[in-house]
């Protein structure tokens, strides 16, 4: 969006030092991670360790981050968003007051260049990774709302999908607060924004179509019939074509449901795929992407077995 | 607990009032009487810089309480809908301010309060925006240089509607044109909790070059007023049709 110059207050160079109000802590700013809607995010330090800082004009859109972060926290062994660890706000030369946060920093690469780098196989683990985060996610209460693909990181050593921004997080039953064009199922005329898990696993199945179409496509006319022909036309999805159709009409009521599909499509996949992978090409390039390919097969056997033996 | 229903215009132009008394002045006055005035100004695309007359985009969201922004058209949808909500919010916190002040005295704010209360007040806050009743009055200007961007504005405010029905509080919507053909407003859809059926109504057409933007406001503060006695004389089947 084009925002006015009120967004410009919070931005800050590297170098900057930023002491709270209340409760004194002096963070530097090494570099800006990202920007968005509400303010500017920057990787600082907190005690040494690698965080980020989350700063905005819109104090109020913060402090609701921080409640969601806040409930977030009290689920054992918290990977539903990113560890809260300060919230201050910070007295500007100019005497104006921004709220900040601080959190963890989530280390790692946009899921989109590790695809491309690292192969499409790993859309069957992230999908499968996300859908569980979702699962307990909605457990708890909550939606997640703005799911999509700038929201989510990669992080190294175990690879492991995670989101970050919660400004969407809604309440089950409410207004979806946050959402994106691309991944909102209003916007395709295939939905409410009423927050329920079938919201997310729209935006989760445009995530994943978003991978097969880095530029996306426009929803034309009949929004409802594009999407479903870009589905059925990607040859990479074809694994998924189900699943996902069934996720953005809305047929599945939660997670697990459509995690089920899920593992049964890939199953399948690789029960078919099991004979022909061995007649290996003499081109180089392709060697590499089978190799790549059987890394990721391995990755994703060591999870569904980690789902089935508890 | 029956909730008070919050009460917005929504102003969208794409230039300066010419034509009768200054529109934040008209501004204040609704606000002064419990009505929020918010103002999406649209930019061409071709345009680099902001048209000067934009500026008064500013001054009548400014004096009327409400929220403004200035967008290019392909970003209607979204800025409609964030300039609600904000709108929505900052109104009830200005409530939950006021509160406060009878509990922490004069002169006290929210920011006062350290970050750690203040998320309990924002729920406060949020839990109202959610479940309270609201009411918009969407005035168009269909000046003749809106002309390309009518479709768009149609587009964007069924789409607000579809993000605002799914509130668990009840809305109303209604929209006027302006300038109207003899009036300085003309009644395009009248109010009604959706706005899926404005399609059909939806002006296509585009009258001459004037904006009398103040006299609009005036006019649409008294549609207010309006529908308030209309209301009060009709029984409760019409505030049962609206809850469907
Ligand atoms: N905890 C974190 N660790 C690492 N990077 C982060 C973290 N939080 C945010 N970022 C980066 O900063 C970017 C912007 O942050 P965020 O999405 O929270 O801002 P926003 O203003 O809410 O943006 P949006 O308009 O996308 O909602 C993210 O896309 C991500 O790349």
């Amino acid at each position: 969006m084009k925002q006015t110059s009120t967004k410009q207050g919070s931005k800050l160079q590297p170098g900057a030092v930023i002491t709270g109000k209340w409760h004194q802590h002096v963070y530097k700013i090494e570099r800006q991670l990202g920007s968005g809607a509400i303010g500017f995010v920057y990787l600082t330090r907190r005690n040494g360790e690698p965080a980020a800082l989350k700063i905005s004009e819109k104090g109020t859109s913060l402090t609701l981050e921080v409640n969601v972060l806040q409930s977030l926290a009290k689920v054992q062994g918290n990977r539903l968003g990113p560890y809260l660890l300060d919230v201050d706000d910070w007295i500007a030369p100019d005497g104006r007051c921004y709220t900040f946060y601080v959190m963890e920093y989530v280390q790692g690469q946009a899921v989109q260049s590790f695809i491309e780098r690292r192969g499409f196989e790993w859309v069957g683990v992230f999908l499968l990774q996300l859908l569980d985060d979702l699962d307990q996610l909605h457990e708890q209460g909550w939606v997640f709302g703005d799911l999509k693909t700038a929201n989510l990181i990669v992080t190294a050593a175990p690879i492991r999908i995670r989101w970050v921004d919660v400004g969407g997080t809604t309440q089950i039953g409410r207004a979806i607060k946050e959402y994106t064009e691309f991944f909102d199922r209003g916007y395709w005329q295939m939905g409410s924004r009423k927050a329920e898990p079938g919201y997310d696993l729209f935006a989760l199945a445009m995530v994943i179509i978003n991978m097969a179409y880095p530029n996306r496509f426009e929803k034309g006319a009949q929004p409802k019939v594009t999407l479903i022909k870009n589905i059925q036309k990607a040859s990479p999805l074809k694994t998924y074509e189900t699943c996902l159709i069934k996720a953005v009409k809305g047929q599945y009521k939660t997670s697990r449901e459509m995690k089920k599909d899920v593992v049964n499509a890939i199953d399948r996949q690789q029960k078919n795929k099991a004979p022909s992978s061995k007649q290996r090409q003499p081109n180089e390039s392709r060697h590499l992407l089978v190799e790549s390919g059987s890394i990721a097969m391995i990755a994703l056997l060591y999870y569904l077995t980690s789902l089935i033996l508890p | 607990m029956r909730k008070g229903t919050l009460k917005q215009i929504l102003l969208i132009t794409d230039g300066c009032s010419n034509k009768g008394e200054d529109p934040a002045a008209t501004a204040a006055l609704a606000n002064q009487q419990g009505i929020t005035v918010n103002v999406i100004g649209i930019l061409e695309d071709e345009h680099t810089e902001q048209p000067d007359g934009l500026q008064e985009v500013e001054d009548i969201a400014g004096s009327g309480g409400g929220v403004s922004q200035i967008v290019y058209k392909e970003m209607l949808s979204q800025t409609v809908q964030m300039v609600t909500k904000q709108a929505m919010t900052q109104t009830l916190q200005g409530f939950v301010n006021q509160e406060l002040q009878h509990i922490l005295g004069p002169g006290q704010t929210m920011e006062d309060l350290e970050p750690e209360k203040r998320g309990e007040v924002m729920e406060v806050v949020e839990d109202m925006g959610e479940t309270s009743d609201l009411e918009v009055l969407v005035l168009v200007d269909t000046s003749a240089s809106m002309h390309d961007k009518l479709e768009t504005v149609k587009e964007a405010l069924i789409d607000l509607s579809i993000s605002l029905n799914a509130r668990i509080g009840r809305n109303r919507f209604s929209i006027f044109r302006f300038p109207g053909k003899r009036k300085s407003i003309d009644k395009v859809f009248d109010w009604s909790p959706k706005l899926d059926a404005v399609s059909t109504v939806f002006p296509k057409l585009t009258s001459g070059g004037i904006t009398p933007t103040g006299p609009a406001i005036r006019e649409a503060v008294y549609q207010f007023g309006k529908k308030r006695l209309l209301r009060s004389v009709r029984n409760e089947a019409d505030i049962d049709e609206a809850r469907q």
